[in-house]
């Protein structure tokens, strides 16, 4: 049993040389625009894998990407300019942020919808409980028949 | 009336499963081109076979042609190899090869094994008309007609199937068209 603890400490040891990591390095002036450079690419998704942004990827694709981000922000452009330069390309599917238009509102709208939608039913529920509450007490015959019954009832289980 | 409201969650149920449904068949590994009805972006690149000549859009004016976005480093390339010597030989199809963050020499050697299918190719070693065209996984053909305009892009390997089923007709299609 001692080997394969010994087996299992030395795939941990080890484990640490095989973490796959985006290399590239960029210098910016100010930590502002590096921290700019970080939401722009975080928020870029890479084309060629299924559910990926750009910073996370080491596709090639996704090295080109940053790589454009990088030099499009030395050259000064805005966050749109370069999202859009990379829309132009790639298509819609590179925004994790989908603008909000005519075909994307719903998608925007829906967890707003589903929280009005859950209130108005917690509303109903809780509105058609108080009606209930409403309801006419018993009348007074109703009462007494209730109590006789009650009393009845009362005998019977105290009849040995 | 009330006992309607019981077959809400059916319905819901029934709506959310078509929704479902009619994703199922799609594959999400293609994405539509956004140059579909835009003019090829503009390059000024080597010819892989002559470092002194340059090409530019211009290569594409005057005849419907495929582009062929291919590199020897790319396996499905090599599967489709084959099938676009094919096209171009027997079909007489005008294909413009797109030579992708590949060097001379062993995309040489790739055409000297397998032949060549391209009446030109295009020298992009830092992929830079790639990035242009939104390539993002090699290989991808594209339709391109006589006026150097998109018209379809197709990512994967071009073969018999792919060729009758969706290129042959955008090639006619575009072909009628200018």
């Amino acid at each position: 049993m001692r080997w394969l603890a010994g087996v299992f400490a030395l795939c941990m040891a080890l484990s640490g040389l095989v973490r796959a990591e985006v290399a590239e390095v960029y210098d910016f002036d100010t930590r502002a625009e590096e921290q700019r450079y970080q939401q722009l690419i975080s928020e870029l998704r890479c084309p060629k894998c299924q559910n990926q942004n750009i910073a996370d990827s080491n596709a090639p694709i996704s090295k080109d990407m940053r790589d454009e981000v990088y030099r499009m922000m030395q050259g000064g452009s805005s966050n749109d300019e370069i999202v859009g330069a990379l829309v132009d390309r790639f298509g819609e599917f590179v925004q994790y942020k989908p603008p909000v238009d005519n075909r994307t509102i719903l998608l925007w709208a829906f967890p707003a919808i589903a929280t009005i939608g859950g209130f108005l039913i917690v509303v109903g529920v809780v509105w058609r409980a108080r009606g209930r509450d409403d309801e006419p007490p018993l009348s007074s015959e109703d009462r007494a028949r209730a109590e006789q019954i009650l009393a009845s009832n009362g005998d019977k289980t105290e009849r040995p | 009336m009330k006992r309607i409201f019981l077959f809400l969650p059916l319905l819901i149920a029934l709506g959310v499963g078509i929704f479902l449904f009619a994703g199922l068949g799609k594959d999400p590994t293609k994405l539509e081109s956004v140059l579909i009805g835009k003019p090829v972006p503009d390059f000024r690149l080597e010819s892989l076979e002559d470092a002194d000549t340059s090409l530019t859009p211009s290569v594409f004016q005057g005849e419907v042609s495929l582009l062929n976005v291919w590199a020897e480093w790319c396996p499905a390339c090599w599967d489709e190899h084959g099938y676009l010597m094919f096209l171009a030989k027997e079909q007489g199809i005008r294909i413009v090869g797109l030579n992708y963050k590949d060097q001379r020499e062993t995309a040489f050697r790739f055409l000297n094994r397998l032949g060549n299918p391209y009446e030109t190719i295009i020298f992009d070693p830092k992929g830079t008309l790639g990035f242009d065209l939104g390539v993002y996984g090699a290989p991808e053909t594209f339709v391109i007609d006589a006026n150097g305009v998109v018209r379809y892009r197709h990512v994967g390997v071009v073969n018999q199937a792919v060729w009758d089923d969706v290129l042959k007709p955008e090639v006619q299609k575009a072909r009628r068209e200018s």
